[in-house]
């Protein structure tokens, strides 16, 4: 395979990685600056929706069963967020960011629990598992087309939502000045349960369009946040854009460290660049400085 | 205090009517009782769920047509979740407080090495459902086990690909356990079957996607296959890859791959992959004078039947202990360990779902090469492949 073909399906094997990682980051993204904690469960929830979506598509059609696991895993997200977030007093950032390591590990045994550890996934959505579209000598899944529109239109509509309507507004009022916030007669709580309930319907979505690449199983969400969470760091907490920087970047990153190096180490290569660039620039590339400082509500 | 000695009285009375033996057939009623360690729960229940149905519906099936030697078996299954420090814990119990002539399993191969000193210190027959060679190699007197070898698998591969005239090859291997007991065969027999490896990358095992390695196996020149070594979702994962880069090389799997689940994880793109197992997959192929085929398609019924599910040579490796240590109680005619140990190494000849066992003092693992078969999918079905 010549050298033009070979570096573009590394690249496009790059995109289909950071695609996955984008739409994780995405979500991680929204939960930080909405209330300043990092949801190291956003994992479980991409796991969550692509379980309930398998199970929902045995009995009403694919669109349906999608709609339908976004929807009770928001709800989930919400129930999560008034059980365990509300109702502390002294609620301190860095308490709560621990709550949601413990919630994530009570999730995935909760989802071994109610489906086993067999794997499974959702039909492709267009084509089958050998589909691919060939490209200038390289080849790609349609699946990965899937995932990448579905990162824009979420990245339009969050932008949209932010910026235009009123409860978005006031979400960003309520990252960046709480106090304020609160004055202004926004209710800081309410705004916390929206967040959660709109990352986790993202995190569903996510885990429904990646469904078919990746495969569905209790134990994916661990690894996911993980990667998900370095990107959004790369990217810059705060600005959706930066999620979706971050997710790409990390996953052509590794692509071609796979190209060079033994395919072991390409996480290796992945983490030495993001902390390359948080020396240079701590607040990630697309981040506002004081925008990832740690608050106290 | 009179009272109070007549209180006493009739509770030592009934105390002793408690504790009495039943009658002087009380021996021959007590069963036998056999430990399973398995990992029904956890990252290894797709060896330890199938181990334990097995297990516990050939038990059932026995003590209906009248147990062992005129005694029951009683099956006491401890499930590690394939938890080494689990294993070793429920071996000690097993071994001290039940007291069971043998135990089953575990399921993996690291929880076996790990409770294998312990058993052959405490001269407990162990015989186990897991692959590594390291677990008859060095032998120990007590320790068994019933799947065929990885180094069997690795050779069948190489043979195969031999006959189609294959010599450079890419290793994809997971970087758990099996992958890497894989990786190590795999190098070692590739000089001895005149293979090159061109290409050897071990891969995080919960990769969620592999097109970058597989582009790096497809800019490798002269690659004409692909062997990989791994678990559930990468064996899935790797096949729909190679199928999506446009890659037309055959891709051989391990014996990892015997369930019907996972050639409906990777759909089409499952066609025409190559791995070697057991025949318990392909029963319905092998002719009726076939030695195994009798006690295979039994087993695949009344599996089936019992628990709506398909039958996975996983299972058979727990089918396979419970018949050794039967067979062997049969043999030797007594319940006493060490005699039942040396009846197992004169077993001859046995018919099990993995193949034909021929057990020695040298031989702890019975099978041989013509355990295996070279299987394919072929329309969404496992068939033996045909040159």
């Amino acid at each position: 395979m010549e050298n033009g073909s070979l570096a573009l399906q590394y690249l496009l094997s790059g995109v289909t990685k950071g695609s996955i990682y984008a739409v994780v980051a995405i979500g991680f993204n929204l939960i930080y600056s909405a209330t300043g904690v990092l949801n190291f469960a956003q994992g479980e929830f991409v796991m969550l929706g692509g379980m309930v979506a398998v199970t929902l598509a045995c009995f009403v059609p694919l669109p349906v069963a999608i709609a339908g696991a976004v929807a009770i895993v928001a709800l989930v997200g919400c129930l999560l967020e008034i059980l365990f977030f509300r109702k502390l007093r002294r609620h301190s950032v860095l308490h709560l960011i621990i709550i949601t390591i413990g919630l994530s590990i009570v999730m995935q045994e909760a989802a071994l629990h109610i489906w086993d550890e067999k794997v499974r996934s959702l039909p492709y959505f267009t084509g089958n598992e050998v589909s691919s579209i060939k490209f200038l000598g390289a080849a790609i899944s349609p699946q990965v087309l899937w995932v990448l529109g579905t990162v824009a239109i979420t990245v339009a509509l969050l932008h949209i939502f932010l910026k235009y309507t009123l409860r978005g507004r006031a979400m960003r009022a309520c990252s960046s000045n709480p106090a304020a916030a609160m004055l202004a007669g926004i209710n800081i709580s309410n705004m916390r349960t929206l967040s959660f309930g709109l990352s986790a319907a993202l995190g569903a979505l996510a885990g429904c369009v990646i469904s078919p690449i990746t495969m569905t199983h209790y134990e994916m969400g661990a690894p996911l946040a993980i990667k998900g969470f370095a990107a959004a760091i790369l990217g810059g907490m705060g600005n959706p854009m930066g999620a979706v920087v971050g997710g790409l970047m990390v996953g052509i990153l590794e692509a071609f460290a796979v190209s060079w190096l033994p395919a072991a180490y390409n996480d290796v290569a992945a983490f030495a660049v993001l902390l390359l660039v948080l020396f240079v620039r701590p607040h990630g590339l697309f981040g506002r400085p004081g925008g990832e400082s740690v608050r106290e509500h | 205090m009179k009272k109070n000695l007549l209180i006493m009285a009739g509770a030592c009375w009934l105390a002793a009517q408690l504790s009495a033996p039943t009658g002087s057939a009380a021996d021959e009623t007590k069963p036998i009782k056999i430990g399973a360690i398995f990992s029904v729960t956890g990252p290894a229940s797709f060896l330890g769920a199938p181990e334990a149905k097995t297990a516990q519906m050939l038990v059932d099936k026995i003590n209906a047509s009248g147990g062992v030697l005129g005694q029951k078996l009683e099956l006491i299954i401890k499930d590690s979740s394939g938890s080494p420090e689990k294993a070793v814990s429920f071996a000690k119990q097993l071994i001290e407080e039940d007291k069971v002539l043998a135990i089953i399993g575990p399921s993996t191969s690291g929880e076996t090495m790990q409770i294998k000193k312990l058993c052959e210190e405490n001269q407990m027959i162990l015989v186990s459902c897991a692959a590594a060679d390291a677990i008859v190699n060095p032998l120990a007197k007590y320790v068994f086990k019933t799947p065929q070898k990885d180094s069997q698998a690795a050779t069948w591969i190489y043979r195969t690909m031999k006959e189609k005239g294959i010599t450079k090859i890419a290793v994809l291997t997971g970087n758990d356990g099996f992958g890497a007991s894989g990786k190590k065969q795999l190098e070692e027999l590739a000089k001895t079957e005149g293979i090159e490896i061109v290409c050897n990358e071990v891969y995080d095992k919960q990769a969620t996607d592999l097109t970058d390695i597989l582009t790096k196996v497809k800019g490798t020149p002269g690659v004409q296959a692909v062997v990989n070594w791994s678990i559930v979702p990468a064996q899935s994962i790797v096949a729909k890859n190679m199928k999506q880069l446009g890659m037309t090389i055959p891709l051989f799997q391990s014996h990892g791959f015997g369930n019907r689940k996972y050639v409906e994880q990777a759909g089409v793109a499952a066609e025409g992959i190559l791995f070697p197992a057991g025949r318990l997959l392909v029963v319905e192929e092998l002719p009726d004078s076939h030695p195994q085929k009798k006690l295979l398609a039994t087993y695949k019924k009344d599996y089936e039947a019992a628990y709506k599910e398909d039958v996975s040579t996983f299972g058979g490796h727990a089918y396979d202990a419970i018949l050794i240590v039967t067979e062997a109680l049969k043999k030797a005619g007594t319940t006493d360990r060490a005699k039942v140990r040396d009846a197992i190494e004169g077993l001859h000849g046995l018919v099990g779902t993995a193949g034909i066992y021929n057990f020695s003092a040298t031989d702890h693992t019975g099978l041989d090469l013509n355990a295996f078969e070279m299987l394919t999918v072929k329309d969404g079905k496992f068939t033996i492949y045909k040159k």
